[in-house]
């Protein structure tokens, strides 16, 4: 089976050009960001930590407030997901409900911490010796340390490379390809540290047992590239290659990638390593290099700040926790005509409402906007199906069929007609003649079937344990009765009467006999 | 003309026969009606509709013995679901049997409760733990929160909370109608 992927993969990759159906060509609004180098900002004066920073549950919290805390040290943990660890070395002011820049908009709870300004780490346990450490030693470190998928989905990291080890991966994608306009954390990372994603690819790669890693990277980066190309440890490393694919929207995407590398469909419902391949992004490559030869837990990233709302876009390398107006603040400040702050990209990102939330491991982008940047809003028309929608689509759906089954409540075809499968890319949104919100009414959409699904497996436990209760009730009820019937039937029976009476003046003779001898008392005869 | 008469005759009996087995041989112990009704439920077990459980209701509604509009916890919801199941017209719930609320699960206040297991009587899914003079507590991801336990509680000491759900599950509501966007091409 594994053999079979491989030899079609490698037959794939290179010898045709492949495409995704759809997508859009938008303009970049790159270069604006690009201009300096990246640094860290001062440090703020509080850090906001959420403890839901990545899929999955919500962190137990493992400080209280009053603690003092080192660098690195762990805050928050939660078993099959990824740790929360401190940004700075300071002290735990409260734990409190604040806003978490969870795409929900929802408030969660999040560790206060004010630095102390000594940047003290906790003791680090680095792996030097990962090229003979057991593939499972490496997962466990990368879990130790909290990564998350930096791309945007923060998918436990460790996760996904134990599914695709026990899956028997033979490729492992580094995912370059930053698609979504203004966006340029990535790039700059792979301009700026080639030699670490090149070694986090090389550990990533033992781990998974894979035998290549591509590096996919758009046609426009040529410096990334040549960075790449140029750092020495690509130099001894073999089966690494860099890839270049034409830029399109929503090419960063994990299936669509896939999709333009190898030609070949992640099936729906299905995973990567259905195809013996994983994706991870190049910054998460470049955190398990830190995590695995420095011991480093995931504390920072790489942040765009940009926009024509800022005066001085640029990227930083920001702490978890840092809040958003801090960022603006290193970058000039906010222009005057600013209208908009966005977390995340134009097409992907959510509106904030505050710019004191806090940067979490998913935030790769903060976007601020002028009114000239938005255009005015527009009346939503009726749907006149002309079908732009499903032409653009990246996951080819029928976003104009999801849309009035949604509206019209219709929730068993809706899973026929694949709304799992949208990954929210907003392309369908952006080409609607009509102005009709698509993505809302697909996130909607997504919304209501988790609850029925959730409501519904409820229901059915609660109906199995009533159920059940109900049965166990009746079997002791008709066993009490049988019991009363039995002794009922022996109190009736005269016969047998006589024969317990006899019994018990036997039983008794025998042993008023035994006691002055002191011998052993006869049988006692029980009926 | 006898011999038709003689084989039709024996064929009706065969058929008959082979009728009256099938009949025995495949017969439904339940009504499958009662069993979609059931489903449509949100089975709380609360007995607001006037009936022991889910399923007592659901009997009395395929006897038409009961109305659809008597379940508060499936509120709305479960009234169209229903009405649409059994062709009838859906209508507001009846007010008699409750209003409509978001859903809540009880806790004990563990240093107050005095171990009587009167709670763990009431628990129509067995979600609460606990034994004789000893503590109890209640599992919360089994609570439907029908509130049975409320009454029997001779120290008040079992109070309706928010139920809470990890992970967070929020979802959009019905998107607005006026969109802007923005401007890239």
């Amino acid at each position: 089976m594994t053999i079979s992927l491989k030899a079609e993969f490698e037959q794939a990759v290179g010898k045709r050009s492949h495409h995704f159906h759809g997508g859009l060509r938008l303009r970049h609004n790159k270069k604006i960001s690009c201009q300096d180098r990246v640094g860290p900002p001062p440090l703020p004066e509080l850090l906001v930590v959420p403890l839901l920073q990545h899929a999955g549950d919500i962190s137990e919290p493992l400080v209280q407030a009053g603690d003092t805390v080192l660098k690195g040290q762990p805050i928050g943990q939660c078993q099959p997901c990824a740790a929360v660890h401190s940004p700075v070395s300071g002290m735990v002011e409260a734990i409190e409900v604040r806003p978490m820049s969870h795409p929900s908009g929802q408030p969660g709870p999040c560790v206060l911490i004010r630095p102390d300004g000594r940047e003290q780490w906790v003791d680090l346990n680095p792996m030097a010796d990962w090229q003979t450490a057991s593939p499972e030693s490496l997962i466990e470190q990368i879990q130790n340390c909290g990564l998350a998928g930096l791309g945007g989905a923060v998918f436990p990291t460790h996760a996904k490379m134990r599914d695709g080890r026990d899956r028997k991966t033979h490729t492992l994608i580094l995912n370059g390809v930053e698609c979504e306009p203004y966006i340029s954390c990535d790039e700059m990372l792979m301009r700026e540290q080639p030699g670490k994603i090149i070694l986090g690819a090389r550990i990533l790669r033992r781990a998974l047992g894979a035998d290549r890693v591509l590096i996919a990277i758009e046609d426009q980066m040529s410096a990334v590239q040549k960075a790449l190309t140029a750092c020495p440890e690509f130099a001894n490393s073999e089966n690494i290659s860099v890839v270049k694919v034409p830029a399109i929207y929503p090419e960063g995407g994990e299936r669509q990638l896939i999709q333009v590398l190898t030609g070949q469909e992640v099936p729906a419902g299905g995973r990567p390593s259905d195809l013996g391949l994983v994706c991870q992004n190049v910054a998460t490559a470049a955190a398990v290099a830190e995590a695995v030869t420095e011991g480093k837990p995931l504390i920072e990233r790489y942040v765009t700040v940009t926009g024509n709302g800022v005066s001085h876009p640029r990227n930083l390398k920001v702490l978890f926790g840092t809040p958003v107006s801090h960022l603006v603040e290193c970058c000039g400040g906010y222009t005057q005509d600013v209208a908009r702050l966005v977390m995340g990209g134009p097409m992907m990102g959510y509106p904030l409402e505050s710019d004191s939330a806090p940067v979490v491991k998913a935030s790769n982008c903060v976007l601020a906007l002028t009114q000239r940047d938005i255009a005015p809003p527009q009346a939503e028309m009726p749907c006149i199906r002309c079908g732009e929608c499903a032409r653009v689509c990246p996951a080819m759906l029928l976003p104009q069929q999801l849309h009035l089954q949604i509206r019209n409540g219709l929730w068993k075809p809706l899973e026929e007609y694949g709304l799992k499968a949208c990954i929210e890319c907003g392309c369908c949104d952006y080409v609607c003649p009509s102005h009709i919100p698509l993505v809302d009414w697909f996130r909607y959409g997504k919304g209501e079937l988790r609850t029925r699904a959730l409501e519904s497996e409820a229901s059915e436990l609660a109906r199995k344990r009533f159920e059940s209760r109900e049965a166990r009730l009746l079997r002791l009820k008709q066993e009490r009765a049988e019991k009363m019937a039995r002794r009922k039937q022996v109190l009736n029976d005269k016969s047998s009467q006589q024969d317990r009476i006899l019994a018990s003046i036997q039983r008794a003779e025998s042993r008023s006999r035994s006691k002055p001898g002191g011998q052993g008392s006869g049988s006692a005869d029980d009926t | 003309m006898l011999i038709s008469v003689l084989l039709l005759g024996v064929l009706g009996v065969a058929f008959g026969l082979g009728l009256g087995w099938a009949a025995l041989r495949f017969r439904v112990d339940t009504d499958p009606l009662v069993e979609k009704i059931d489903a449509l439920l949100p089975q709380t077990q609360c007995g607001q509709c006037g009936f022991p459980g889910c399923r007592p209701y659901a009997e009395a509604i395929s006897r038409e013995d009961a109305d659809i509009n008597q379940c508060p916890p499936g509120g709305d919801a479960a009234i169209r679901a229903l009405a649409d199941l059994l062709g009838r017209e859906a209508k507001p719930l009846n007010p008699e049997n409750g209003v409509e609320t978001p859903k809540t699960v009880v806790l004990i206040d563990e240093s107050r409760c005095i171990g009587c297991t009167l709670c763990i009587q009431a628990c129509p899914v067995d979600a609460i733990v606990g034994a004789t003079k000893l503590m109890h507590t209640v599992i919360q991801s089994e609570c439907t929160g029908c509130n049975l336990c409320l009454p029997p509680c001779p120290v008040d000491c079992i109070e309706i909370v928010e139920a809470r759900v990890n992970p967070p599950l929020w979802h959009r509501s019905r998107p607005a109608t006026a969109v802007d966007r923005v401007v890239l091409q």
